[in-house]
């Protein structure tokens, strides 16, 4: 192709090693061929395991109720919806990797973005959980859809954020399903290829829907992945801002305050963000990418880190600072007391998220820190034991000390079956991403071709004779190659 | 679109460097390209090919507008007409609180149609079977298959393909059928392009 493909020298090379074509496919498709290994069944049976003792939890909560979870009157919410954030929040990455970097036209996302959005669809599907089972009368779930119905018709609150959340929610599993999938096809299609026993043959060529890889094909899934990328973007933006209007738009001290749908959208990239670089740390080394998930990709991450960090970090100072200059009474005590009082009952957990959220990401400005695996993956859990209680923060202790003060609750301390729930979770989502490595493409194959010969080590490499080439030879070479 | 038995040149080539001069002496000499079959997808090669531009954007665009009506249209009949709701003495018609679920629902039925839309079109579905020309059609080779008509001299083609610097030249027939998809129609001759 035309020389003037090649990227900058300067640039780092995202894909590894001498590779073709053939090579690609081999090193990422050979590890879903093979049996899995022993350590791939312990992590499958753990995770299967954490999952059903959470369909337990479930089990006593529907049984017996809220009651379960320690909930009271006043702290209506607590583990249980904090889980939820949590787990939206990190969904958001996946998104932003897969549709949002593909508009900035970054090179760098199609050596992570499979495995960002099958974590989204995963932490999406966890989220989903938590409301679902909050509802305590669980079999009157359809209650939250909009239908004719033989109750009057009596129809759902559409001007209640809690309903804006049903729709945002399935609207972006939805759409990051089918983006997700779109994209998976060509490279099911791959696996299909090289299937050698007949239930492979069979299995993937039912998921690979027929695909064969023709001009006109590719033609319209390129302009399918661009609009799909195009809507994903303000979607996974209006997701994040609707769980934050749940907070923002009732009248709690600490809730009622504006900064939050960006403060929100934020914070669930930084944590999505950690948990990409905690999965990937992991996959890489197993499954042996180190070539396609580089080291170089792990700092573009870092960096992404670091500044949705401090973008979190100034908005929990402006949220600070607005509550003392806000005069009103009642937010400042939210925050003076229930907040930054480090002894009270809840002080400490305010410290913890200051610290894990704004504090320590600051060490990813130094270059050396943010290439290192070992300080990256720490890190990564780190931010995600942050953002875990940004959300716990926000939630209880905002609630805990009403403006009733005798119906102040004192403390609130979950119970094993709402830690249980939150367990199971994991399962559900650790059981979900084993399955995925094991039988899917963990990197976007027919993408991290397409930009092979642009940013590839061993095509860089060729690129330095091209430099050496005088300016004006290179033009003649070029035309001719035009005509 | 009649079915039948076709007969096909097929040409495989592994650096599409290669590929895009064949494609243009291929078109050049008069032979109708069936299709180019690549495992990832290569810009400029539908515009060498002579393939229009897709419109499945303006279907995305289409199932968004018909999200929003709908959303809109059938918020403002429930809580207007059908059970308007005094929530704190607010007006009725509170269009400022529908526009989170308005929008939603646009992205929803967008994206929902443009990718069935997608897969109609290119006749994509669990349990269909096609013709595959070369099963490394999905890895790294690219895949020229070229139909041959009453007047095509096979032989002269296959060696016209090796010296356009195809690796692999066969020839190969193929049911004709509803899922192997004809772009006769979308496809411009060479000599109808500009710049010719």
């Amino acid at each position: 192709m035309s020389l003037l493909k090649y990227e900058s020298q300067i640039r780092e090379p995202l894909i590894g090693g001498e590779k073709n074509y053939h090579q690609i496919t081999e090193d990422i498709i050979s590890p879903i061929e093979m049996k899995p290994s022993r350590l791939w069944y312990i992590g499958f049976f753990i995770s299967l395991g954490l999952l059903l003792f959470g369909a337990y939890s479930v089990y006593r909560e529907v049984t017996y109720g809220i009651g379960q979870w320690n909930l009271n009157k006043t702290i209506g919410w607590g583990w249980d919806i904090t889980n939820f954030v949590w787990w939206v929040g990190i969904g958001h990455a996946g998104t932003l990797i897969s549709a949002i970097l593909l508009l900035f036209r970054q090179g760098w996302r199609t050596g992570v973005n499979r495995a960002a959005e099958a974590m989204t669809i995963f932490a999406v599907m966890c989220a989903g959980q938590f409301p679902i089972w909050h509802m305590g009368r669980v079999w009157m779930a359809f209650f939250v859809l909009p239908y004719p119905n033989s109750r009057g018709p009596l129809w759902v609150n559409f001007n209640s954020p809690l309903l804006w959340d049903v729709f945002a929610i399935s609207t972006y599993f939805t759409v990051s399903l089918l983006f997700w999938y779109s994209g998976l096809i060509p490279d099911m299609a791959t696996v299909r290829d090289r299937a050698k026993t007949k239930l492979r043959k069979l299995l993937y060529g039912v998921a690979s829907f027929g695909w064969t890889g023709s001009t006109k094909h590719w033609q319209r899934h390129e302009s399918l992945s661009l609009v799909l990328a195009g809507l994903s973007t303000p979607l996974v933006l209006s997701v994040h801002t609707i769980v934050s209007f749940d907070f923002a738009t009732s009248v709690i001290p600490g809730w009622h305050t504006t900064i939050f749908p960006p403060y929100f959208v934020a914070g669930a990239v930084f944590s999505g963000f950690a948990m990409v670089q905690t999965l990937l740390i992991v996959v890489r080394k197993v499954m042996g990418l180190q070539d396609y998930i580089t080291l170089g990709h792990i700092e573009a991450m870092n960096k992404i880190i670091v500044l949705t960090g401090s973008i979190v970090g100034c908005a929990y100072l402006t949220e600070l600072f607005i509550a003392w200059y806000g005069q009103n009474p009642y937010e400042w005590y939210a925050f003076s007391q229930n907040r930054a009082n480090l002894f009270s009952p809840y002080g400490w957990s305010y410290w913890l998220m200051m610290f894990c959220n704004v504090v320590s990401p600051q060490l990813f400005w130094s270059s050396k820190l943010r290439r290192n695996i070992t300080v990256t993956f720490f890190m990564s859990i780190i931010v995600n034991i942050g953002m875990w209680y940004e959300r716990f923060v926000i939630i209880v202790t905002s609630i805990y000390r009403d403006f009733l003060p005798s119906s102040w609750s004192t403390y609130y301390s979950p119970t094993i079956w709402e830690i249980g729930f939150y367990l199971g979770t994991f399962g559900l989502f650790f059981t979900c991403f084993f399955l995925f490595a094991k039988y899917f493409p963990v990197v976007a194959v027919a993408e991290v071709k397409s930009i092979l010969k642009t940013t590839g080590e061993n095509y860089k490499a060729k690129m330095t004779e091209t430099d050496k080439m005088d300016a004006e030879k290179f033009y003649i070479e070029e035309v001719e190659h035009a005509h | 679109m009649a079915g039948g038995i076709k007969k096909f040149v097929v040409g495989s080539f592994d650096d599409e460097a290669v590929l895009f001069p064949a494609v243009k002496n291929v078109r050049k000499a008069g032979y109708k390209i069936h299709d180019v079959y690549t495992p990832f997808p290569i810009h400029g090669l539908d515009h060498a090919m002579g393939l229009r531009e897709t419109s499945l954007h303006t279907a995305g665009f289409i199932f968004a507008a018909t999200g929003t009506t709908t959303a809109l249209s059938c918020i403002s009949w429930i809580f207007t007409k059908d059970w308007p709701l005094n929530i704190g003495g607010k007006p009725n018609f509170a269009l400022p609180a529908w526009i989170p679920i308005t929008f939603e629902l646009t992205v929803l039925f967008s994206a929902v149609g443009m990718v069935l839309t997608f897969c109609y079109l290119c006749q994509l579905s669990p349990f269909i079977k096609k013709h595959h020309f070369h099963a490394r059609a999905t890895d790294d080779l690219f895949v020229m298959a070229i139909e041959c008509t009453d007047k095509t001299n096979d032989a002269e083609l296959q060696s016209f393909l090796e010296k356009a610097g195809a690796k692999e030249v066969n020839v190969q027939v193929a049911e004709t059928g509803w899922w192997i998809g004809r772009y006769d129609k979308e496809q411009k001759l060479y000599r109808e392009e500009k710049g010719y």
